[in-house]
């Protein structure tokens, strides 16, 4: 399997870290929700198809990507870096968007 | 300066080894650096970094991911996302950043005692690191001057092509000896001379 880094192009999957699902949301740190840490914890959604990924290029640039699997065929259709993320998230917040 | 002691010491033999009869293809050093850094800029702030880094060496870095520069003394290159690693052949780079890299721009990490140095050249050279790394050593993939960094054996290594038969390869102190003696082991098929 290769996964393209925005930066260093084509590598193989044994320099990157899978760091886990990219569709959780971690509540903030100071809350007392606990359905909503239930679900950053336990709920997955496991689809048999297109799978939202936090990836780390643990091997070479070491920057954590948004990457897009498909379980089924491994075909990765979209690698981004997450750097930037936390930005979208606050102009978000500062928006009223969720 | 206290004399650097190298970590190749017990293993570098300097001479014609493995096939040698059939040419000399490939030849292996230890450059020996006096500084090697590595310079990481905050976000937005890389390109007031490549302008320090061009203020202290005098190497302009073109645009573009992994693109380096090198004048045979200095060289740089990126192998991250607003990181680069910064060598050159005397001591005290890191002392010359101190004012140039501040706090607001980014950070200066020396990592001349913690970085060897090994230089491999010749035709056969591609060859041989393509038998180490998972990446395109071909010149249009791979440019003269650019860097990449990549691990092999998952020992973290970056690497310089300095020519278009040569390449210089940084990798852990502490890891360089086993390093070292693979790619000799790498080198014997095609003629190797350590100098």
């Amino acid at each position: 399997m290769l996964i393209t880094c925005p930066y260093c192009g084509p590598r193989d999957v044994i320099e990157f870290t899978y760091q886990g699902d990219g569709n959780r949301e971690r509540p903030q740190p100071a809350s007392q929700d606990l359905d909503a840490w239930n679900a950053y914890v336990y709920d997955r959604l496991n689809p048999a198809g297109d799978h939202n990924e936090i990836w780390q290029h643990s091997g070479s640039c070491r920057a954590h990507l948004r990457v897009v699997r498909n379980t089924l065929t491994h075909e990765i259709s979209s690698v981004a870096f997450t750097r930037g993320d936390h930005k979208v998230a606050a102009r978000h917040k500062a928006e009223g968007k969720s | 300066m206290v004399e650097r002691q190298s970590p190749l010491e017990l293993e570098l033999r300097t001479g014609s080894h493995g096939d040698f009869e059939h040419g000399i293809e490939v030849i292996l050093s230890e450059t020996r650096p006096g500084s090697i850094l590595q310079l990481a800029a905050w976000p937005g702030q890389e390109k007031a970094l490549i302008a320090g880094i061009r203020t202290v060496t005098g190497l302009a870095l073109p645009d573009g991911a992994g693109a380096g520069s090198t004048d045979g003394v200095r060289s740089v290159f990126g192998f991250a996302p607003g990181k680069f690693t910064v060598v050159d052949e005397a001591e005290g780079l890191a002392s010359a950043f101190a004012n140039v890299v501040t706090p607001d721009i980014g950070t200066v990490t020396d990592l001349s005692h913690g970085r060897t140095a090994i230089r491999i050249a010749g035709p056969k050279a591609e060859w041989v690191l393509a038998k180490f790394f998972a990446i395109d050593f071909a010149l249009p993939a791979f440019p003269v001057d650019a860097g990449r960094s990549t691990m092999h054996h998952d020992v973290f290594a970056q690497i310089q092509r300095t020519g278009t038969d040569q390449f210089d390869i940084y990798v852990f102190r502490s890891f360089a000896r086993s390093f070292w003696k693979a790619l000799c082991h790498a080198s014997e098929e095609v003629g190797y001379e350590v100098q």
